[in-house]
């Protein structure tokens, strides 16, 4: 069971909100999912149309909701809005966002490591979302972290795991939690993030614009589920020879 | 006399970016139920600092006041 903080998860598999068509849609693309962990971000209250609230939509028991920092391009306005999610819903588990360049939303691993600092020091549970950088993984871990959350590839580009070797060095090295986030586009890029050893994986835009959410919340369910299956299971090593696989001996009638 | 004029005249307050006259006396707990917003999951910062939920019925809004009423939304990595 992957534990975080001292607390248990069932599924691996962490859900954004993000980006659904419908409110409709995304509750049931969330079941699909089967996801315990799911993010949420914080903004103004849209005073024209005070109904329209996302927390209304999802059952708070089913759910864990990590409030995260999206919008935030500096430390201090991070840590500002870490303190409203706290307040607003009474939970000190943050996902940590600084994200100064709207361009690649690319996270300030500086300003991403002061922000951690000052948030754990407050009693934060902080899970920093970061470039797939092995020397800052251990940085923000010494400095408290609860996990951390190396990219795939920038937000939203559906690519995959491009730092793959930087990935691997991460969680080779992580005694906390490596949550791979960003950029996985296919259910094949969870698969491999899981094969990798990744202990979970955040998804939000490949599920959420897919042209059935519904069903591609399922893909990645089973694909988180397969990819951990096999990674515990042990792959075979790679070669770059041949080597059957069916008995060499008893071929002596050809 | 200007102590009634002060309680005639409607504060003008910045609510989410916006201003807003509210009666003189209205307390923030009064300007969520104005506004027709339940206090649950949601945060008030008030001049730059959160305010806690047990002191919106105490809190008087001020001439001035800048408020922001926040709360969550859809999210993953991008929103």
């Amino acid at each position: 069971m992957l534990e975080i903080a001292g607390r248990q998860f069932r599924s691996r598999l962490f859900t954004g909100t993000g980006k659904f068509a419908s409110a409709a849609v995304m509750r049931e693309a969330l079941n699909a999912a089967d996801s315990e962990m799911v993010t949420v971000a914080l903004r103004r209250i849209d005073l024209g149309d005070p109904a329209d609230d996302i927390m209304s939509h999802l059952d708070r028991q089913r759910f864990f909701f990590l409030p995260n920092t999206s919008g935030a391009r500096d430390a201090a306005e991070a840590v500002r809005l870490a303190r409203l999610a706290r307040a607003a819903g009474g939970t000190n588990w943050l996902k940590l966002e600084v994200t100064p360049d709207p361009r690649t939303l690319l996270p300030d691993p500086v300003e991403t490591l002061q922000a951690t600092v000052e948030l754990v020091k407050d009693g934060f549970v902080v899970l920093p979302y970061i470039n797939a950088d092995p020397i800052l993984a251990l940085r923000l871990q010494d400095a408290g972290a609860a996990a951390v959350m190396p990219l795939g590839s920038p937000i939203g580009t559906n690519q995959g795991i491009l730092s793959r070797f930087q990935v691997a060095i991460i969680i080779e090295q992580a005694r906390v939690p490596v949550v791979v986030d960003a950029g996985l586009g296919a259910p094949s890029h969870a698969v491999e993030a899981m094969e990798m050893g990744a202990d979970a994986v955040l998804v939000n835009t490949a599920i959420a614009v897919a042209a059935d959410p519904v069903r591609m919340a399922r893909a990645f369910a089973r694909a988180v589920e397969a990819g951990r299956e096999a990674y515990e299971a042990g792959l075979g090593g790679k070669s770059s020879r041949a080597a059957a696989s069916s008995p060499e001996v008893g071929l002596d009638f050809l | 006399m200007p102590t009634t004029d002060a309680e005639i005249q409607p504060v003008a307050i910045i609510c989410n970016g916006e201003t807003r006259q509210v009666e003189p006396g209205t307390t923030v707990a009064g300007l969520l139920i104005a506004l027709g917003l339940e206090p649950e999951m949601m945060a008030v910062e008030l001049d730059g600092r959160i305010l806690a939920r047990q002191d919106y019925e105490s809190t008087t809004l001020a001439a001035g006041a800048r408020l922001e009423l926040i709360r969550f939304v859809g999210g993953g990595s991008d929103a």
